[in-house]
């Protein structure tokens, strides 16, 4: 066998060529700068890996090139797992370099504000020339007194239910009030196919489902001076009771396990007959006819609709996810990201993207109503103003970084949660009452 | 030159010509001093820098981008009013005390075990390790699917056994979530225990078992009067790590509950990070993760105290 010695080795590896050529550590020490791929004009973006993949394709394969063509510049983008996306945000506020923009998700902007840049002209040139912002999108966004992020778009969150299933339990029309809804999730669980819901620690399908059902009782966290404390009311006791009751009559208990995806495991395994969720159970079941059919071997997606959160006493609301573009203030290439920012904001090249989303995420601003895309397909129509009903955590309030507190520790979640565990309603409201005004001392 | 040399020959011949350097690291105490030099900067830089900007943070009010200021040991007075933090607590204590227990048990008894000779010996001492190289992250995910609600393999065997009636609801049921990430983290840290056990085993001569066996010890007494005693300070340093990173665990509750349902499984870290992370409230974050110090602390006195005894005995 041939020996092979360390400077054999060295010539072999091409680490070695690559220390020998570069100098090294040394070199780039003795430069006093960083190497030079560090360097030049060319925009960072940060985005979360989309729920729909074919945007991310054409984000990487056909905007980022067109991009370099229009703007003169390289435009890096790069997704990764949402739930990692805010470790990754304070990981480069605090060492001060990263991204230079970064799609944040909710009301991270107003976590933020003193480390992104003071977007007002842009948003307000956006919005004027696109119809308005959605409130939702803008309470997001602005701190009452200036835009520290670019709204994208909105994540609508609608009951995706199997039409079928609902109009043999006795619902042609699906149930408008809560009352209903309990009603035909009694009649559903009783032939096994409850309703499914999550009640889990996970950032969309539970908290957009437990805000606008307290709100539709009437209850609230907070008064409109964001400092009085309100939980504890008739309102969110009776929200509390009626949810423990509707749990145990028609719900999957399982819920309470699951996280974003676990919903949409088990609708589309045929275990559950409706859930809130985004579009994408009916996106991807439509997507793959063949692999997700019902039990009588057609393609599920043709038994499905879409339908809003039911009435309670107080109205109808939604919490749909908010998602907009944070210019990040360590960035040196400020100018550069602000171009890019407008650009792909812009009608025409944002409408690449929105075509692609095929209405899983609706615009920012009210002007996507009216796009054809809606004529498309009328199972995704109910998706289409959705964002015009939304209200953001911290309501009656701002949507501020105690609103932020009081999401990320799922207060108001547990509460509910709690309470089907069997926690007394009164005790859950109070204590979940008590913590927000820990928070808001 | 040479005469030069010659002549300009100083009065002490035998000793060599010494710089100031090295007249000084003749003395013990400055060499000592460099030599360890490596070590402490080192030191410093990776463990009492961040603990020190630890113990910094949480002695603020620093938001993400924003420093924040002195505010004595506010984090601290908040923190022991939070009843999420009091579950946090109570649920690490339960976790680490739990699993250090079952782990202890199970990795001597497979270390016994691997101790023996027998055919494919290696392989399954390779075997045996794998749950504990495989990425935590991405065994946890399997774990997950085991526990799934709608799709648990565990559910289905022990249906089909006829064990089960209904489904059990894992990840969904407050003690049953706390059971479930105690079943993982003794499932993953088995073989550290084994693997370290059976190298504290394999320094013990088996000569001293066959002696005990001769004077008619039986399989146990040996064990126990001539194995455990030898074990013990290997025992002692395992058990010692281990509560350390069990304390301290985050991916595996972080991957299968999050904290839930209602913080069922929320652990100091977990909290920590959603704090520090989810809410951007550093200061608080850090304080979360400091107040396990002095439990830490105390884990690690007793156990080296106890060492030191073992030793000098």
């Amino acid at each position: 066998m041939a020996r092979i010695g360390r400077r054999k080795l060295l010539k072999l590896t091409g680490v070695g060529a690559l220390a020998a050529s570069s100098g090294g550590i040394a070199a780039i020490l003795a430069a006093g700068r960083a190497p030079a791929y560090a360097q030049g004009a060319s925009v960072h973006w940060l985005r979360w890996n989309d729920f729909i993949p074919a945007s991310d394709e054409l984000l990487k394969k056909e905007i980022a090139p067109a991009a370099e063509k229009a703007l003169g510049f390289k435009l890096n983008i790069e997704t990764i797992n949402g739930n990692d996306l805010q470790a990754r945000t304070t990981a480069a506020i605090q060492s001060g370099s990263g991204p230079d923009v970064i799609c944040g998700l909710n009301n991270w902007p107003q976590l933020y504000p003193e480390s992104v840049v003071d977007v007002s002209d842009l948003a307000e040139e956006i919005g004027k020339a696109q119809g308005g912002f959605y409130e939702e999108s803008k309470v997001v966004a602005n701190d009452g007194r200036k835009w520290i992020a670019v709204p994208w778009c909105v994540l609508g969150a609608m009951i995706v239910y199997r039409k079928s299933w609902f109009a043999e339990a006795g619902f042609d029309k699906f149930p408008e009030t809560w009352e209903q809804y309990r009603d035909a999730g009694k009649k559903l669980k009783a032939k096994g196919r409850p309703i499914g819901q999550t009640l889990g620690h996970t950032f969309g399908d539970a908290p957009t489902f437990t805000y606008p059902y307290l709100w539709s009782w009437g209850g609230k966290e907070v008064e409109a001076d964001s400092k009085t404390v309100v939980l504890d009311s008739k309102a969110a006791v009776d929200s509390v009771k009626f949810m423990t009751a509707f749990w145990k009559e028609g719900h999957d208990e399982g819920g309470l396990a699951w996280d974003d995806t676990g919903n949409n495991r088990a609708f589309l395994s045929g275990t559950i007959c409706a859930t809130l969720n985004g579009a994408s159970i009916y996106l991807l079941a439509k997507g793959k006819p063949d692999t997700y059919q019902d039990e009588k071997g057609k393609p599920i997606f043709e038994d499905l609709a879409h339908a809003p959160l039911p009435k309670g006493p107080a109205g109808q609301f939604g919490y749909h996810l908010p998602m907009s573009n944070m210019l990040m203030g360590y960035s040196k290439n400020q100018k550069a990201a602000k171009e890019f920012i407008r650009w792909i904001t812009s009608k025409e090249v944002y409408q690449r993207w929105f075509d692609s989303q095929k209405g899983y995420s609706v615009g920012a601003t009210t002007v996507w109503e009216k796009d054809k895309l809606w004529d498309a397909d009328p199972v995704m129509l109910p998706f289409r103003a959705a964002a015009r009903a939304g209200r953001f955590p911290g309501y009656a309030g701002t949507a501020d970084r105690k609103a932020a507190e009081g999401l990320s520790k799922y207060l108001i979640t547990d509460m509910y949660a709690k309470a089907v565990q069997g926690m007394p309603a009164e005790d859950a409201v109070k204590w979940a009452h008590e913590e927000f005004v820990k928070i808001h001392a | 030159m040479a005469d030069y040399a010659l002549t300009q020959r100083p009065v002490y011949v035998g000793a060599p010509r010494r710089g100031p350097v090295t007249r000084l690291l003749e003395d013990e105490r400055w060499l000592a001093l460099v030599l360890l030099l490596p070590t402490m900067v080192l030191l410093a830089l990776f463990i009492a820098y961040p603990f020190v900007k630890g113990v910094e943070l949480s002695v603020t009010d620093a938001k993400v981008g924003v420093p924040g200021v002195f505010v004595g040991l506010n984090n601290f007075i908040a923190l022991a009013q939070d009843s999420i933090f009091r579950v946090a607590v109570w649920n690490t204590v339960v976790y680490t005390a739990v699993t250090t227990v079952f782990k202890l048990a199970f990795g001597l008894w497979l270390a016994l075990l691997l101790n023996r000779h027998f055919k494919g010996k290696a392989l399954t001492r390779a075997f045996v390790l794998l749950p504990f190289i495989i990425p935590t992250v991405l065994s946890t995910f399997a774990w997950k699917w085991m526990f799934d609600p709608t799709f648990s393999v565990i559910n289905w065997a022990l249906f089909r056994l006829g064990l089960i009636t209904g489904r059990i609801n894992w990840l969904g049921d407050p003690d049953l979530a706390l059971i479930s990430v105690i079943i993982v983290n003794i499932w993953r840290g088995v073989p550290f225990y084994a693997i370290s056990l059976l190298a504290g085993l394999q320094t013990i001569s088996p000569e001293l078992d066959d002696a005990a066996a001769i004077d008619g010890a039986r399989p146990w007494q040996r064990f126990w009067h001539v194995t455990w005693p030898l074990l013990l300070p290997v025992t002692m340093v395992v058990v010692l790590f281990s509560i350390i990173q069990t304390f301290a665990d985050f991916q595996l509750v972080y991957v299968l509950t999050g904290g839930g349902p209602a913080n069922a499984t929320q652990l100091f870290a977990t909290y920590a990070y959603q704090i520090g992370i989810g809410t951007g409230l550093l200061s608080q974050g850090a304080a979360i993760s400091l107040a396990m110090f002095p439990v830490l602390l105390v884990v690690v006195i007793v156990q080296l105290l106890y060492i030191r005894r073992v030793e000098t005995l």
